[in-house]
């Protein structure tokens, strides 16, 4: 079922680069459709109640280096792979372009479901590398001055944030004779590699997935991909592929090394907040839509990490503020999956109507399309964390866990709150209100087909943010699971 | 069965001299194909690959020392008769366009290919060397006649090194063969030379043998040599002969001097290590296509060296696994760098090509150099990653403190072959049109599927060389103290 799941968006890619080039956008859409509702059967056949693994699938692949085919899902793999089969169309219907950024989104998405459901670390570094090289080609389309030189900068900082992750686990590997997670997260307690070795692999584990989230102060790469890469793949980029770094931390960092997360976690807490604070005052300054916008995104994934940092470290042992601080990061992630795409896409529209996205580019729009406004305004709210939208349920509960946690961070980081506000209701005023700009064409209202896109996008933002508790419902047992680590 | 590789080949060969012009790529194919079909039903039919099995032993000059002509294989020889059946096939396929002189070309090519098998089945040491020094002449030939950019000096630079260290080699080997009183490799590798001559002769033999397989600070000739060889030369030189020193040294060099190797490894790892870095670093600023690609064979070279340097079970097999990977992959990357882009565009100037647009121009060249360079990287799932993660493991156990020096030297690699990458084929700055040229033909294309599948299939099945490579890595003299 789940080689099904990852092996769907590949046939895809490859109908897609041999069938003629007229039918290749309708043929993409058609393989997300189906991976879409592979993923919703996946659900339906998902035990919400069990904390484990689950359809569990594994074959003998290289035994002499400890690498299986290892797959199975929990909850929260569960919710990764919702994300992605929500953002990849969303992704794809936003972006209307030729044959190979249809393939390689595709690859991409087979990619993100083959890291999210992977539980031998081979095979899981196989998936996670494998998105690199059609992130990296995808970037390099945007066209930009500087395209190719932001998507090798993505590349390169990725590569070597990798390349440190994987000789930290070999070290593993040679002193537990295994890749499997399951079982090094059943040997963790005692403690994974003995003697300083310890901190090397887990500072270069830490690494590596702090360059993909990004983490203060690796974040340098960010706002440049996102910026010249083309909409529809800034959309995925920062909807889910930086998920992935977050993944990372809640399958390779947070259950193996409790101990070494106990005694770094107060500088980790810090540089989360770091995150947040400077990445808010950053985007507070940007005059360009698409860098306010990746400046944020860097702000409301350091939210995601605070969340995990706070329970790594924490002086309380409460189960209550674990599970609430826990199921508020994956809340958060899901969350700003799909609002952080949204509001791409708008940017994306603005470009498309203007061939400009500075914030003061623009003015009035309010009278001129008050539609567009309106839904614009519904993601910028949600970012912003408007109780009711969904934006605001994962951000309030990392706070009301990690408080109790670490209350001195939780009280700074409360401040980048106030900043993303700042910052996204100075961008609304420049765009929708004050006087009308001059411009040489006019600015038409949302068309049919990209209500049509954002509509569906604008419910889920409204549903979750009113009835969350269909989503706490998959990866609640998992949660309860992991807090048992450390209370 | 094996042995036909060898025979088919120089059989191929001598009728290429007396068969007309028009016939000649076809024998060659034809030839090339037979070794690789023979190659592979070996290895895919081979049922105790831990021992080096006897396949034919015929006294050759029984009064000197019992030379005989004796070939004998297991799971090592196999494995490398396979890629250099592949890099054999791909290499006719890539120079499917050579018009001057063609039987000629053909024959010198079938020599190197079947030198190079010989050099991998032999069992007798005499008979090794001769294989060994086969295959030099008709590689200088190949460059000097049929290559490009500063050919003579590149050709002259290429023999006088691998003269030099074909001398290095025999300065041991005779009086080991002589002391021992045989030239039987089976004999010779349970025989224990006393430990003041293994002291001596294993540096001196294992540089002989790494100057072939361009061991830092010997490899100059490499980059030189590979850029003025035509196509099928590179692919040959990358592909195989480089691998020839890397067999040598493992089979020959460490197997009969074991003590000798336990002393000197610790220096061989540095000088590997060195290489990788220092080669990766010195592609990174290269103009020529050629020399970026010369550059990234040295510094993945460097791989196998330090592969065998760990003188550990995983590490020793990872080094087979990265020749057969290399093999491959080098042989793509000079087909696209040699063939696809240099007979359309005339030039291999980075700079220049990044204003061609030759991803629109020829899209399937483009879509190959992705995935050797990929591969290339080590980019999970290709034949390159297998075989670096072994390397590693083994690495992990022997010299802990190298792993980090050897996660830049991987850093570095991609960020070459990114840059390579991205000029070549993605640098569609320029406001002009794409360059008008030839479509990819069908020889090209077949060629490089072949090559890609291989690096793929070992690259998501690696289980299917390590099966065989392991026994017989077990089974050899330096891995127990």
């Amino acid at each position: 079922m789940i080689t099904l799941l990852i092996l769907i968006p590949l046939i895809g890619a490859v109908a897609v680069t041999a069938l003629p080039r007229n039918c290749s956008r309708p043929l993409a859409l058609l393989f997300t459709l189906a991976s879409a509702i592979a993923t919703c059967l996946l659900w339906f056949r998902f035990n919400p109640g069990l904390g484990g693994l689950q359809l569990i699938e594994r074959h003998a692949w290289i035994p002499a280096v400890g690498a299986e085919y290892f797959t199975g899902i929990d909850g929260i793999s569960l919710l990764f792979l919702l994300l992605t089969s929500i953002i990849i169309p969303f992704a794809l219907l936003a972006e209307r372009r030729e044959r190979s950024f249809c393939a390689l989104m595709l690859v991409l998405q087979s990619a993100l479901y083959g890291t999210f459901t992977a539980q031998n670390f081979i095979l899981w570094f196989l998936f996670y590398e494998m998105s690199l090289l059609p992130a990296f080609l995808l970037i390099r389309m945007g066209g930009g001055a500087y395209s190719s030189r932001s998507a090798t900068k993505f590349f390169v900082y990725t590569f070597l944030g990798s390349a440190a992750m994987l000789l930290g686990f070999l070290a593993i590997y040679l002193s537990k004779g295994t890749f499997d997670f399951v079982k090094l997260a059943q040997l963790a307690p005692k403690g994974l590699v003995s003697g300083p070795i310890a901190w090397v692999v887990f500072i270069s584990i830490c690494f590596g997935l702090a360059v993909k989230v990004p983490l203060f102060p690796f974040h340098t790469w960010l706002p440049d991909a996102y910026t010249s890469a083309p909409t529809g793949v800034s959309m995925v980029l920062t909807g889910i592929l930086s998920k992935m770094g977050v993944y990372g931390f809640a399958r390779l960092v947070l259950p193996l090394f409790p101990q070494e997360l106990k005694i770094a976690g107060p500088w980790l807490l810090a540089l989360a907040v770091c995150s947040i604070v400077f990445a808010a005052l950053a985007a507070w300054a940007q005059t360009d839509l698409k860098r306010m916008i990746a400046y944020l995104s860097v702000s409301h994934l350091g939210y995601c990490m605070l969340g995990f940092f706070a329970v790594a470290s924490g002086s309380s042992h409460s189960a209550i503020d674990i599970n609430a601080a826990l199921s508020g990061v994956f809340m958060q992630v899901f969350n700003h999956g799909i609002t952080a795409a949204a509001l791409f896409y708008f940017a994306g529209l603005l470009e498309k109507r203007f061939g400009l996205r500075g914030v003061d580019d623009f003015g009035g729009l309010m009278q001129r399309a008050p539609v567009f406004c309106a839904f614009m305004s519904l993601a910028m709210f949600s970012s912003l964390g408007l109780p009711g939208l969904n934006g605001f349920i994962g951000e309030f509960l990392i706070f009301k866990g990690s408080f109790t946690l670490a209350a001195l961070a939780s009280s700074v980081a409360a401040l980048g709150l106030l900043f993303t506000a700042v910052a996204l209701l100075r961008a609304m005023q420049a765009l929708f209100s004050g006087p009308l700009v001059e411009s040489k064409s006019p600015f038409p209202e949302l068309t049919a087909r990209e209500l049509a896109v954002i509509a569906p996008i604008s419910i889920l933002m409204l549903w979750i943010g009113i009835t969350p508790q269909f989503l706490f419902n998959i990866f609640n047992s998992s949660v309860v699971q992991m807090s048992r680590l450390f209370s | 069965m094996i042995a036909w590789t060898i025979y088919a080949t120089f059989a191929g060969a001598l009728l290429l001299l007396v068969l007309p012009r028009s016939a000649a790529r076809w024998l060659a194919l034809l030839t090339a194909a037979t070794g690789l079909a023979v190659s592979c039903a070996a290895f895919f039919n081979v049922t105790d690959p831990g021992t080096l099995k006897n396949i034919v032993q015929i006294p050759w000059i029984p009064s000197f020392g019992g030379m005989s002509f004796h070939l004998a294989a297991d799971g090592i020889s196999l494995t490398m008769a396979v890629v250099t059946g592949l890099t054999g096939v791909g290499a006719v396929l890539f120079s499917w366009n050579v018009h001057r002189r063609q039987n000629e070309f053909f024959f010198w090519l079938l020599l190197v290919i079947g030198g190079s098998y010989g050099v991998f089945l032999s069992a007798d040491l005499f008979l090794f060397f001769v294989f060994y020094e086969l295959v030099i002449i008709p590689k200088y030939l190949l460059i000097a006649t049929w290559g490009s950019t500063n050919k003579a000096y590149g050709a002259m630079k290429l023999t006088l090194y691998s003269f030099f260290g074909g001398a290095l080699v025999l300065i041991p080997l005779i009086p080991a063969c002589l002391s021992a009183g045989t030239f039987d490799l089976q004999l010779l590798s349970v025989h224990v030379f006393p430990l003041a001559f293994q002291a001596w002769a294993f540096p001196v033999m294992f540089l002989g043998f790494a100057v072939l397989a361009a061991i830092w600070p010997l490899h100059t000739w490499a980059p030189t040599g590979h850029s003025a060889a035509p196509t099928a030369g590179s692919m040959l030189l990358a592909g195989v002969v480089m691998k020839l020193g890397a067999y040598g040294a493992l089979r020959v060099a460490m197997n009969l001097f074991p003590q000798g190797f336990q002393s000197w490894r610790g220096l061989i790892a540095i000088l590997a290590i060195i290489g990788i870095c220092y080669a990766a670093a010195v592609a990174l600023r290269q103009r020529d296509l050629k020399f970026v690609i010369g550059y990234s064979s040295v510094s993945h070279m460097g791989f196998v060296l330090l592969g065998l340097a760990t003188a550990q079970r995983l590490g020793v097999s990872g080094a087979v696994l990265q020749m057969f990977s290399h093999g491959v992959i080098a042989g793509l990357l000079f087909a696209v760098a040699g063939r696809m882009i240099y007979e359309r565009t005339h030039t291999r100037d980075l700079f220049a090509l990044s204003e061609m647009k030759l991803n629109r121009a020829i899209p399937f060249a483009a879509f190959t150099f992705v995935v050797a360079s990929a591969a290339s990287m080590g980019i999970p799932g290709f034949s390159g990653f297998a075989a670096e993660i072994t390397i590693l493991i083994g690495l992990w156990h022997a010299y802990p403190v190298l792993v980090p020096v050897a996660g830049i030297g991987m850093a570095l690699t991609a960020a070459f072959t990114l840059r390579a990458l991205r000029f070549s084929f993605f640098g569609d700055k320029s406001p002009a049109p794409p360059l008008e040229c030839l479509p990819i033909t069908l020889a090209e294309k077949c060629g490089a599927s072949l090559l890609m599948a291989a690096t793929l299939a070992v690259g998501l099945y690696p289980k299917l060389l390590l099966d065989r490579i392991l026994p017989c890595v077990d089974a050899m003299r330096f891995l127990k103290p």
